[in-house]
């Protein structure tokens, strides 16, 4: 369990904050002080799921770290929507960096600071890298593996919509299997993007050993602060994925962004845990488990297989890796609420 | 400014966007009506004082209540608490508990001294009110808020009516009766005791009266026709429950059969079973058919009150009765069977209903009677323009709640009616339904049981049955309510959307959307637990 859970009977700690929760238990987005680190204006789709999680991630982060933060930012979505030349929506010192290589942009600002530190030049100021899943998992998996091996000192987010999306949905190595795509278009034998060996970062980054390792969701704010905080109070490299649902490539409604991430979770889908050098130390625990379809057929780049006749075989294979994930972080258990 | 190297603009924000203009529809917040409050028939806004309740400000949440039903400790004991039964919790796993709730704030009231506000100023109208049972008291309550003055006529020696001299004190204990009572007489209502209203138009023309609300209650115990034997004795359920609050009580013996399957047998019994009697209860139809709440007729059975079913009295004589056996026919009616018994009994008490004595009202122009009670309007107001009516003497279910509710809305009539205007009550909300909701937000929380006195001395004593909630546990049980319809400042709102257009206006303010920014996503209204936004399409 990565955080303990309040039983209050109202809301529990489900929601954001609540004016009868103690203020320590409410979340920093609760407060009416927070930095809205990503700004109003921006130009992402309605019901972003990664502008959500990105204001999440990096309101906590800066919280953790008293507004002493900076962040090298990938290109991709969250860069695009962000700052059209000449505005920004940022409200933190951010600096854009290539595709491939906001993780090693990143370590040089941590070296410099480093550097300047000893100098006596600067005080602390934290560093976060942070990329969608095509800057992360596809093109910049080199230099974040060397950043990782090498133990710099930086946060890396990676915001997981499962696709390369303000270009036009094209296929990365983060598109779930049978997930339609413009370059995985549901035609042939098996429609949708192949069943692959699959690219699941965060256990890529367990197998660094770095310090930290975690995954979270848009819809359990309190465990996703819990994270950014803890990570924020370690040195070394640490990587957080976070699953972010996007209403354009995932053909979804905006209002549905939050309830996609849950059922993602709830499903068992997407895994929820934290891991400390390599190891696997905590796991959101399922609460209410539902069956996979519930997540699919949510989405229009599932189509394909609620069809006239069900692409029944598909949908059990899904289930399955679901299940797989169940068992093997232990996400279901009788005492979870 | 000499710019860097290929930089020809200076940096600006990404506020001088209006993303507003994106939007086809707009979140919108909303308070809608919670099924409890809804179904609540004296019109309490459960909800509302609950939420005081939740943050632990009793006071407030006991001030919210009294503005609509002056008597929370009465009704947290005699109200059958239909609020429950449409609470949109039960639908997770129990209603809130609302009535112990509502009981504990009334203990709360009377322990620690809370008045009721007393009206800023005098209309200088004079009301006529005519009985001091609950609807009686409750228009007297609001009448007199709303700065009229207000006189009480009561033919019985004391106030309460029906919760007086007819629901026994092992339910109603007198002192709670008598507080919640006095508190309204002490904003200056004027009661007089032991004056029977005769004739109503001579009474509101020797006291000057400017309009008048009747609610005299039914207080005349129903008569079957059951050939008796000289030596019979055969009481009536009023009658009897009446002289419980007297100083002779009466004498029933030792086997007492009740004839009667409603609430008044069952208390009636209760009552005798109390005195020391072994009472039975004949009633012509099963149990599921009985007109008792089942909490009761469960409670009675507890205590060891026999229940003969399908059964009529056919003959009652000095120590015994004959009763025929009866067989529900296909319509589920109960009918002869020719099959009789005879069973030994001291005393046979009629809990058979009551009508109403309308012997005030004759003469009385425009007045209208059907069904043995009399008709009134929307507004209260009878065929008699003036002369308002309510509670068990007009046409609606007979319960002190709903009396209550009467006198509230007869109150208000009548203020209209004073100024030659009509009284127009607000628009009501669209229903809070269960789909409203996003369940996922409330944890599990089962309902607190209230505590009961131990059987021996519900046997033998007359002593409260059920009792209260204490402070930890009414504090849960108010934390259980899911708020239907109504922001309760979760923040979820403020902190799901992914424009950051909502503006958190702090503790008690609530929320405002930025409609500069927000594209109407509609992540608010989905991610809302309780369904206090809606969605409405934009003009375009
Ligand atoms: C045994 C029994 C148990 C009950 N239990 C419950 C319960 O648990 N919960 C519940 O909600 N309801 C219960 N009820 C029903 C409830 O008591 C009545 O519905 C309610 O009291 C009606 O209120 P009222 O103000 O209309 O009349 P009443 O309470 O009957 O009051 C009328 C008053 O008017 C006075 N009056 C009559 N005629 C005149 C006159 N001409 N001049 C001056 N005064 C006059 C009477 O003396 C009386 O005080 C019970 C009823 C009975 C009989
Ligand atoms: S949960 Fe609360 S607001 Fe909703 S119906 Fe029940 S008592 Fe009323
Ligand atoms: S989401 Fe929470 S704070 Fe927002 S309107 Fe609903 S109850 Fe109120």
């Amino acid at each position: 369990m990565s955080f303990q859970p309040l039983h209050f009977y109202q809301t529990g700690t489900f929601t954001v904050g609540n004016r009868l929760l103690a203020e320590e238990d409410r979340t920093v987005q609760a407060e009416i002080g927070r930095t809205n680190s990503l700004n109003s204006g921006h130009r992402a789709c309605q019901g972003c799921g990664e502008a959500l999680g990105a204001r999440f991630a990096i309101d906590a982060a800066m919280n953790a770290a008293r507004g002493r933060l900076i962040a090298a930012n990938a290109t991709g979505c969250l860069e695009v929507f962000s700052t059209p030349y000449p505005e920004t929506s940022w409200q933190i010192p951010w600096i854009h960096s290539l595709f491939g290589n906001t993780a090693a942009v990143a370590t040089g600002i941590a070296a410099a600071i480093k550097v300047k530190k000893q100098k006596g030049e600067m005080g602390d100021v934290r560093v976060v890298a942070q990329g969608g899943d095509g800057g992360t998992t596809d093109i910049g998996f080199g230099c974040l593996s060397g950043m990782f091996e090498r133990n710099d000192d930086v946060l890396y987010i990676c915001y997981d919509n499962g696709g390369y999306m303000n270009t036009g949905v094209q296929r990365s190595s983060a598109t779930p299997p049978a997930a339609r795509t413009a370059t995985t278009m549901p035609v042939g034998p098996e429609p949708g993007n192949a069943f692959g060996q699959g690219k699941f970062l965060p256990a890529i980054a367990m197998a660094h050993e770095i310090p930290y390792v975690a995954t979270a969701t848009v819809a359990g704010l309190h465990d996703l602060e819990y994270k950014v905080t803890k990570a924020m109070g370690m040195r070394g490299a640490r990587y957080i994925h976070i699953l972010v649902p996007c209403p354009l490539g995932w053909g979804a409604a905006s209002q549905d962004t939050i309830k996609l991430a849950r059922l993602a979770k709830e499903t068992g889908i997407f895994p929820v845990f934290e891991a400390e050098r390599g190891e696997v130390t905590g796991v959101l625990k399922i609460r209410r488990q539902q069956p996979v379809e519930e997540y699919l057929k949510l989405q229009k780049r599932y189509a394909h297989l609620f069809g006239k006749t069900p692409a029944v075989e598909t949908i059990a294979r899904l289930q399955a890796a679901a299940d797989k994930n169940i068992r093997k972080y232990g996400l279901l258990d009788q005492e979870a609420n | 400014m000499d710019k860097p190297f290929a930089i020809t603009l200076d940096p600006g924000s990404s506020l001088a966007n209006h993303t507003g203009s994106w939007r086809t529809s707009r979140p919108v917040y909303v308070d809608r009506l919670p099924p409890c409050n809804k179904q609540c028939p004296a019109g309490e806004d459960i909800q509302g004082w609950l939420f005081h309740a939740e943050s632990g400000n009793y006071e407030s949440a006991w001030r919210h209540l009294t503005k609509d039903n002056p008597f929370p400790a009465i009704m947290g004991r005699v109200c059958y608490h239909s609020c429950e039964g449409a609470c949109n919790r039960g639908q997770i796993d129990e209603p809130v508990g609302i009535n112990s709730v509502e009981r504990f704030l009334g203990d709360e009231a009377l322990k620690r001294g809370w008045k009721l506000t007393a009206p800023t100023a005098e209309s200088g109208k004079h009301v006529l009110i005519v009985g001091a049972g609950p609807s009686g008291m409750s228009a007297a309550y609001h009448l007199r808020r709303l700065g009229h003055r207000v006189t009480v006529h009561e033919a019985g020696p004391l106030l309460g009516g029906m919760m007086r001299f007819g629901i026994p004190k092992y339910r109603l204990p007198r002192d709670v009766l008598e507080a919640e009572m006095q508190r309204v007489v002490e904003l200056g209502v004027h009661v007089q005791l032991n004056s029977k209203v005769e004739n109503i138009l001579d009474t509101m023309q020797d006291g000057k009266f400017d309009a008048a609300f009747l609610a005299v209650g039914a207080h005349i115990g129903k008569r079957a026709t059951i050939p008796a034997g000289d030596a019979a004795k055969i009481i009536d359920a009023i009658s009897l429950l009446r002289s419980m609050e007297g100083e002779d009580q009466p004498m029933l013996g030792r086997r007492v059969v009740v004839y009667g399957g409603g609430n008044t047998a069952i208390d009636v019994a209760r009552t005798a079973k109390r005195m020391g009697a072994e009472p039975l209860i004949v009633y012509r139809r099963t149990r599921e058919k009985m007109p008792a709440h089942d909490f009761e007729v469960e409670e009675a059975l507890q205590e060891g009150i026999m229940v003969k079913w399908l059964s009529t009295i056919k003959q009652a004589d000095e120590s015994s009765l004959t009763i025929e056996k009866m067989a529900l026919d296909s319509k589920g009616f109960p009918q002869p069977t020719g099959e009789f018994e005879t069973i030994e009994a001291d005393s046979l008490v009629l809990a058979l209903g009551q009508d109403v004595d309308l012997g005030l009202l004759e003469g009385v122009p425009g007045l209208q009677v059907s069904d043995g009670v009399v008709q009134v309007g929307s507004n209260m107001m009878t065929g008699h323009p003036g002369i308002f009516a309510g509670g068990d003497m007009v046409p609606a279910e007979r319960n002190v709640t709903v009396g209550i509710g009467h006198g509230k809305a007869a109150a208000k009539h009548i203020d209209a009616w004073l100024r030659s205007e009509e009284y127009v009550a607000p628009v009501k909300h669209d229903t809070a339904a269960f789909e409203n909701l996003n369940t996922w937000y409330y944890t599990d929380a089962p309902k607190t049981v209230r505590p009961m006195l131990d059987i021996i001395r519900r046997q033998s004593t007359f002593d409260e049955v059920q009792g209260g909630l204490d402070e930890s546990t009414a504090l849960f049980e108010a934390r259980r309510c899911l708020s239907c319809g109504n922001c309760f400042e979760c923040d979820n709102c403020y902190g799901v959307c992914p424009d950051n257009a909502v503006i958190k206006l702090g503790p008690g303010k609530r929320f405002q959307f930025n409609y500069d920014y927000c594209k109407g996503c509609g992540m608010c209204v989905a991610e809302c637990p309780c369904g206090a936004i809606k969605m409405e399409a934009e003009e375009i």
